[in-house]
């Protein structure tokens, strides 16, 4: 049995060690926001907080997460939209939708570190997949989030 | 409007060598049946397309799937121009599955007898599809054809249920209809001043009796088609809550995972269930023709027991096949004079006979896989006289067919649930996963079982896009005019293989218009033309890919084009503005790319400009690249102008959207996308070796609409086809060099 600490809420999971996180958030807790892409952290699909930090859970075995605080997309608002979700929205982001939880997670974990990135820092932050061609839009709703956050 | 129809069966010959179809339907029910069964209280559906409750909440049922291209919207947006309502309050949810919902523009594409093109579609053989495809009532996705399929269906079901509003308050109040009238969800009397909402009017407007011929809003009376509106799944895509397929959770729900046979065609010839049952989680092996299963209580115990699950395959008669065999065999096929020619003008055989200045060159396309981001999965559960799935698909009854069949059970005990897709793009019409996930269900009876497949499965088990291989040859006369074409191309046919999967009876040797489509039908003005294609059929299941055929077909002619621009040493956009005569279309496409690209302006050293202009699923679709390419071939496609005449447009926000998405999607394809088989396996398994444009890569893109007036067209697709050419003409540009073969990374590019 271990003991998890997701979206501030503590949850017992019975769980081989080795299990992905992923698994545990999908199949064990129902959180199914985060999403299976590759299985061998390629795409980001699946990326959640581990302190804040952006990680790729298919690739994260659950037992190093006991401890710390892990936080999903159902996570980051706390009841309401964060900036990073509403410039999603009024960029018009999403297509399939598939990939953008993942998004949205490295985007916000990018934004808390630098509240105002340039492109060349986007490029490197942002390397998760979109097949549906996003980018553009990405791209742009992480500025305006940047705005939205400077003018709160 | 009430229709009805009669069971009965046709089996035969119909039109262009065979076509044999069955089909069949329940006698006499109400179009709107289907859609009635799913009301709650309190909530009617006026027709087939449209819900509205007693608080005025409206509903929206969208028979098309939403896999990313916008349809819950566009096609909501089409109900509500003629129901007059706020847009803010409509909510769109999947239709029942239901022939009322057929597809008939898609199968109308795909036949060879559609004249889709140039012609216009009243030809005799269209209208036989539209009525064949009717009857057959195959509810699908694809061929960009959902607007164009609901454009008059669904703004019909808006105008509809409005009269039938309206006909309930005259009622009420004892005035004439003609005196009321309808806004933003009320009806109001102009004498008396008299108003209800469409809520406290639904319950006497579901009995009122309509006729379907309401005349449709024109152009200029229109308030909502044509201005973009946010879109109606996006906020549950921002916050986790929207359900695709692999979300699926149901009481006492199991989870399977599958180990394949690598070889195309082989089957499972001895396993050793009893190696995994002691791994944690297990609960069930399951032994089928191409692979084993093992289910378990949660997806990472299937799949680790699946994984250690000892098999052992007879690969079959394909273990040997190989990429390079396949392109020998495709090389024969170029090196005879057979072929099923698509257009024949003029006499070009001899007129390139007796040149002595023919261009010629050959071009060459690879498999390539879909890898929708969401892996293929299906969710099933199997009673004992009964079978449901869950799925993300793009054709709800073949899904039912193939459920109904695996299952064993009576049509009427099959339901199908489609939920969002998490990408779609051709992959999901196919039912492989359907029948998978029902054989494994059918082992733990009552109990639903969640196949998922991981992206290895994906990759390796695809229907691929097929490979192509294409000569071409030309000439030119002495003021850079082409005086003749000859395209001869080899491939197999998609749609064959896809009958032969769907409906294997019906399987014949017949034109496809998947194969040629994008090089039988180029718009140049050329007189003596001659466009042949040669089937070369391999054991590789193919499939159709985003823009199918056009996605091999205009890298190759448009390529081609441009090695005519540059024989002639004409500029490759006037080149080709100069052999567009008679297609005004065309030109104003080009014209405003011209102006919008900046054409001609000078660039720096290293750096490239290259155009490409198709027309695919309706609509013309004009690129320009900018690329820079350093002295080791490291490649940077910088930005991208693109131009689209879709005729009418519903949502332009949307079309903008699917041009950047039909353009990256390209861009993965034409820099890094390569489907390779060895030993009758294919070699790539995953996204480090079938890569992706990612956000750091992804060039600029600007998007701008040039409707000229022309039918309505697709949006999906019509992106995709132009960007290989736009970019390879753009090296050309840059570096003199011509590429006639994909992927750039193959030919040592660095992007």
């Amino acid at each position: 049995m271990l003991t998890l600490t997701i979206n501030g809420q503590t949850n017992t999971v019975d769980v081989e060690d080795d299990t992905p996180l992923l698994w545990v958030l999908r199949d064990t807790v129902n959180l199914t926001g985060t999403k299976f892409g590759c299985g061998i952290a390629a795409c980001g699909a699946c990326t959640v907080h581990i302190d804040g930090e952006p990680i790729r859970s298919c690739s994260f075995p659950v037992s190093d997460a006991v401890g710390t605080n892990i936080t999903t997309i159902e996570g980051l608002g706390e009841a309401k939209l964060t900036a990073v979700q509403e410039a999603w929205i009024a960029e018009q982001v999403p297509q399939c939708g598939y990939c953008q939880s993942g998004m949205i997670m490295a985007a916000s974990a990018l934004l808390r570190q630098n509240p105002d990135p340039s492109d060349t820092e986007i490029d490197e932050a942002m390397t998760n997949i979109c097949r549906c061609g996003s980018y553009p839009r990405i791209r742009k709703a992480i500025h305006r989030a940047a705005k939205f956050k400077a003018e709160a | 409007m009430k229709l009805t129809r009669r069971k009965f069966l046709i089996a035969g010959g119909l039109v262009g060598g065979g076509l044999a179809i069955g089909y069949g339907f329940s006698d006499d029910t109400p179009e709107n049946a289907s859609l009635s069964a799913t009301t709650d209280a309190g909530e009617y559906a006026l027709n087939a397309w449209l819900k509205i409750d007693t608080e005025g909440n409206i509903t929206v049922a969208i028979p098309q799937a939403e896999m990313g291209q916008g349809v819950y919207t566009s096609l909501s947006m089409l109900v509500a121009e003629e129901l007059e309502v706020d847009f803010a309050s409509v909510k769109a949810e999947p239709a029942p599955v239901d022939p009322v919902y057929a597809n008939a523009t898609a199968l109308m594409d795909t036949l060879p007898f559609s004249d889709g093109h140039h012609k216009g579609e009243a030809t005799v053989g269209a209208w036989g599809m539209r009525k064949v495809s009717n009857m057959l009532g195959i509810q699908a996705t694809g061929g960009s054809t959902s607007v164009r399929n609901a454009w008059e269906p669904m703004q019909k079901a808006g105008a509809m249920a409005r009269v039938m509003l309206i006909k309930a308050a005259a009622e009420r109040w004892n005035v004439a209809p003609g005196e009321c009238r309808a806004e933003k969800g009320v009806i109001t009397h102009s004498g008396t001043g008299k108003s209800a909402t469409y809520g406290e009017l639904v319950e006497q407007a579901s009995k009122q009796e309509v006729s379907s011929d309401i005349p449709l809003k024109s152009e200029n009376q229109r308030t909502l088609i044509g201005t973009s509106q946010q879109r109606l799944d996006i906020p549950s895509k921002v916050d986790g809550t929207a359900e695709f397929g692999v979300d699926v959770v149901l009481p006492n729900m199991a989870y399977a995972a599958v180990k394949l046979c690598p070889v195309f065609g082989g089957t499972v010839s001895t396993w050793d269930e009893a190696a995994v049952k002691n791994m944690p989680g297990f609960i069930k092996a399951v032994r089928f023709e191409t692979g084993v299963a093992v289910i378990a209580d949660s997806f990472w115990r299937a799949k680790k027991a699946v994984e250690t699950l000892p098999v052992t395959f007879d690969e079959g008669e394909n273990a040997d096949l190989s990429t390079d065999k396949i392109f020998a065999l495709y090389e024969e096929s170029l090196k005879g004079d057979d072929g099923r020619s698509y257009t024949d003008e003029g006499d070009a055989a001899s007129e390139i006979k007796a040149s002595d200045t023919v261009l010629t060159a050959r071009y060459k396309a690879p498999f390539l896989a879909h890898a929708c981001m969401e892996p293929m999965n299906c969710t099933a559960q199997v009673g004992d006289n009964n079978v449901e799935v869950w799925l993300p698909n793009q054709a709800p009854t073949l899904a039912s067919w193939f459920a109904e069949k695996t299952a064993d059970v009576p049509a009427e005990n099959v339901k199908v649930n489609t939920t969002f897709l998490g990408g779609g793009f051709g992959r999901r019409i196919e039912v492989d996963l359907v029948v998978m996930s029902v054989t494994i269900a059918k082992a733990l009876k009552g109990r639903p079982v969640k196949l998922i497949w991981t992206r290895e499965n994906d990759i390796q088990h695809d229907m691929y896009r097929p490979a192509a291989l294409a000569d071409f040859k030309a000439t030119l006369d002495t003021s850079g005019q082409t005086t003749s074409w000859l395209n001869r191309l080899a491939s197999p046919s998609v749609t064959r293989s896809f009958t032969k999967r769907m409906l294997p009876w019906a399987d014949s040797d017949m034109p496809d218009n998947t194969t040629s489509e994008g090089a039988a039908d180029i718009p140049y003005g050329i007189p003596n033309m001659l466009m042949e294609h040669v089937p070369t059929p391999t054991p590789v299941p193919i499939g159709y890919w985003r823009s199918v055929g056009h996605s091999y077909n205009a890298f190759f002619t448009e390529g081609f084009m441009d090695e005519l621009a540059a024989a002639a040493q004409k500029d490759p956009l006037e080149f080709r503005l100069s052999h567009l005569q008679g297609h005004d279309d065309f030109i104003g496409v080009l014209t405003k790319l011209l102006k919008v690209s900046d054409w001609g302006s000078p660039l720096p050293k290293g750096r490239g400009r290259g155009v490409a202009l198709h027309e695919s699923f309706g609509s013309i679709v004009g690129q320009v690249v900018e690329v820079t390419v350093g002295e080791d071939k490291e490649l940077s496609v910088d930005k991208v102008t693109c131009v689209i005449d879709c005729g009418t447009v519903v949502n332009p926000d949307t079309v903008k959207a699917q041009m950047e998405s039909g353009i990256i999607f390209g861009l993965s394809a034409a820099l890094y996308g390569e489907v390779t088989i060895d030993n009758g396996r294919v070699v790539q398994s995953n996204f480090p070796d079938y890569d992706m444009v990612r956000l750091a890569n992804c060039p600029q893109i600007d998007v701008h609409l040039a409707p000229s007036g022309r039918p309505l067209g697709g949006v999906g697709e019509p992106g995709t086809p132009p960007i290989a050419p736009a970019v390879v003409n753009a090296i050309f540009n840059a570096t003199n060099k011509r590429e006639r073969e994909l992927p750039l990374s193959k030919l040592g590019y660095k992007a």
